[in-house]
């Protein structure tokens, strides 16, 4: 074992700050929807409004982060990725229950499996987009009529956005389940905190 | 020179002394006679007679006046009727409704609130100048009331009606006294629609007379109130009054008016304009959906109840001895009266909402009506795609009426009018009151008459609240909320998709399940192989 130090302060940072925005975005979200009644209509919409202009901050902010330090390249990887990620969920359905080693190691050069690379890339430039997208043409829906778009439009886009919504929700419970799966129950948690994780050598 | 140096002084610090007083303005400043006319009526020596009616008041006044009576027979407030794109003739002479039916047969009686004299059958001449009444607008007095079945005549001598006494109106002091028409001018009639104070419109009653801020946010009198009256939103022009609810403005598309009026002067976008809401912009989003009425007057008959329900079939019971019978409840309202039946009361009413584009679709006396269900006498038209429509709140008054069964057409009921004339309040007979109202018509009955449920649309404008009283968005935004019933439209917080809500459900059980399965065989596993290794 060895302690690696994998996580920039900025990355625990845009982490957490990330994890917070999206709850909120959810709850908030949520009962926009009327799911449940927690804080009251309007006060959920403004929260739902103010974090919606925090995450869009935040993802500018961590894209200039990635792309000047060039720490964009931990998502992505050489060779056939689609065998590497194989390897990671059969890990996942069987390795794991035999006791077998992690297919890949975390090194500071590298600390993302496949499984992760290319579930965070596609959040990251898929699935949050789509949602912010999605969440600009809902909230912005009068000024985009006035400029000639369909008003039967409101209802895909209100279940789209709603629909992306739940897909986040069982993303955020797999993504905290998989924090335990490390070398130890709370490794994972406790290296996005500090920043250093014990790894195997 | 220390004199000047005061003076000017002063000046200039006066205003700011008045600007940073916080108190609003009053939308009235202080004024007398002389500043807002240049006649004092009193000084006229036309106006110092001994005047014998009405009509010879009238006289007197268009000698100078020249052309207000024939301005007067062009508004809705002389003619009772208003065309209509169709062709059809609307107005309160013409139209169906479900509070006393019908004014033809009952003219004295109906119109002593209209605004001419002696309209007590069809041979009313609508080209009579003198029969024109100026004092019901212009009496700056209060003294001035016309008689309740006078056909439009004051009380020319001290006289009773039921049990309230109606002195002998003074019509010279009225004449040498007349003003720009205030509260009580207009409440007279329009508060006090279908026969007592709030029955009629929900939204206008005597409270508004001197209204709190709660109760009218506009017309609030009071060191904070505005105390704005009628004819500052229904500013007139030659007597015409804007504002009707046969023409209603379902949505201004032009916003301000003033200075330069448009041909919405009486919409609230005429002074607040199309972008009202200064502080949530999201707000402003509304106004194309929504009438500023259906957030602003979150409910209606704030101080006095209005009637709900006007059963007139269970009208006609009568005790023992043959008399009437007055059933009240115990603030004093009538429950069931012999004359007209059951009713039903009720204060701080929520609206209901319709879209509504500003056409009223009206059944007439001579339309067919379906008796199978409720019969909308009137209902709005709109719908929640068209962009003339916006959704407005509305009083909708209930009740049941007289019909023919035959013919399926309303009747008109002769209600009022001496014994054995066939007036239904004094010979309490239904065959007889339709068969004569029907023939002094010159219309069509069977002699087959039932009753039928009917419903008729108030669009609701007055009573607006205070901002801090609107309605708030959950009240629309919810599962359960005030808008529940009107389909069509996508309104979040309101609306799901089931397929949608369902593939939520089993994305997140799914995930949740997938994981405590994956943690339990990963708990299991190594305890297993703990064990296996210990052994």
């Amino acid at each position: 074992m060895k302690k690696v130090y994998l996580y920039a302060r900025f990355q625990r940072f845009w982490h957490w700050m990330q994890a917070l925005i999206i709850f909120s975005l959810l709850v908030s979200g949520l009962e926009v929807h009327g799911l449940f009644t927690l804080m009251g209509y309007e006060n959920a919409f403004h929260v739902h409004n103010f974090f919606a202009w925090g995450l869009v901050t935040f993802i500018v902010l961590a894209f200039f982060w990635y792309i000047t330090t060039g720490d964009f390249r931990q998502y992505l990887t050489e060779g056939n990725l689609i065998e590497k990620i194989m390897m990671q969920v059969r890990y996942y359905l069987i390795g794991i229950f035999m006791n077998e080693p992690h297919p890949f190691k975390k090194n500071e050069i590298s600390r993302l499996n496949p499984l992760q690379r290319i579930t965070y890339l596609m959040l990251t430039l898929v699935g949050l987009p789509l949602q912010i997208i999605f969440g600009f043409l809902y909230y912005y829906y009068n000024e985009l009529v006035a400029l000639g778009m369909n008003p039967d439009w409101i209802e895909p886009i209100a279940l789209i956005h709603t629909l992306l919504a739940y897909m986040l929700i069982s993303f955020v419970i797999m993504h905290v389940y998989m924090t335990t799966t490390g070398h130890t129950v709370t490794s994972n948690i406790k290296a996005m905190i500090t920043g250093w994780e014990e790894v195997e050598e | 020179m220390k004199k000047l140096f005061f003076v000017v002084f002063f000046l200039l610090v006066s205003p700011s002394l008045y600007c940073s007083s916080l108190v609003a303005k009053t939308f009235h400043p202080p004024v007398d006679s002389l500043m807002v006319s240049t006649a004092d009526h009193a000084k006229f020596d036309e106006l110092k007679k001994d005047f014998k009616s009405g009509p010879e008041v009238t006289e007197a006044c268009l000698r100078c006046h020249t052309e207000a009576a024939k301005q007067i027979h062009r508004t809705k407030h002389w003619t009772w009727e208003v065309p209509m794109k169709d062709g059809k003739m609307l107005g309160k002479q013409h139209v169906v409704n479900n509070f006393c039916i019908s004014v033809e047969g009952n003219e004295a009686r109906c119109t002593s609130c209209h605004i001419g004299y002696g309209w007590k059958d069809q041979k009313f001449d609508f080209a009579s100048e003198r029969n024109v009444d100026c004092l019901v607008c212009h009496d700056g007095t209060g003294t001035y009331k016309k008689y309740p079945s006078g056909a439009g005549h004051p009380a020319y001598v001290d006289t009773v009606f039921g049990k309230t006494p109606y002195p002998k109106v003074d019509l010279a002091y009225v004449a040498q006294n007349v003003a720009n028409p205030n509260r009580h001018n207009c409440g007279i009639c329009h508060f006090e629609g279908g026969g007592a104070d709030a029955v009629k419109h929900g939204d206008l009653d005597n409270s508004l007379i001197e209204p709190a801020p709660h109760v009218d946010v506009h017309m609030a009198v009071g060191e904070d109130g505005l105390n704005m009256t009628c004819i500052d939103c229904h500013q007139t022009k030659g007597h015409q009054v804007p504002g009707s609810r046969y023409e209603p403005t379902a949505r201004d598309v032009h916003g301000f008016d003033y200075p330069m009026p448009d041909d919405y002067p009486t919409t609230c976008s005429s002074c607040h304009g199309l972008k009202p809401h200064k502080q949530y912009s999201k707000l402003n989003d509304h106004v194309d959906k929504l009438a500023c009425q259906t957030c602003h007057i979150p409910v209606m008959a704030k101080e006095r109840p209005t009637k709900m329900w006007w059963d007139w079939s269970k009208a006609g019971k009568l005790n023992s001895k043959g008399g009437e019978i007055t059933r009240k409840d115990s603030s004093g309202l009538p429950l069931y009266m012999s004359k007209k039946g059951e009713f039903e009361w009720a204060k701080e009413v929520v609206p209901e909402y319709r879209w509504f584009n500003g056409e009223m679709n009206y059944v007439t006396f001579m339309t067919e009506i379906n008796d199978s269900g409720v019969v909308a006498i009137n209902h709005p038209d709109g719908e929640p795609g068209d962009t003339l429509s916006r959704i407005w709140p509305f009083k909708v008054h209930r009740g049941k009426q007289p019909y023919d069964r035959e013919l399926k057409r309303f009747v008109k009921p002769k209600l009022f009018g001496p014994k054995g004339s066939g007036a239904y309040w004094k010979d309490f007979n239904w065959d007889k009151s339709i068969a004569e109202g029907m023939d002094y018509a010159g219309m069509q009955y069977s002699g087959k008459y039932g009753f039928v449920e009917t419903e008729m649309y108030w669009p609701i404008s007055h009573m607006v609240s205070p901002k801090d009283e609107a309605l708030s968005c959950v009240e629309c935004h919810s599962r359960n909320g005030r808008l529940q019933n009107l389909s069509g439209f996508y309104l979040p917080g309101r609306d799901t998709d089931r397929y949608l809500e369902l593939f939520g459900l089993l994305v997140i059980v799914g995930s949740l399940a997938g994981v405590v399965v994956h943690g339990i065989l990963r708990f299991a596993s190594n305890k297993k192989r703990m064990q296996d290794g210990d052994a």
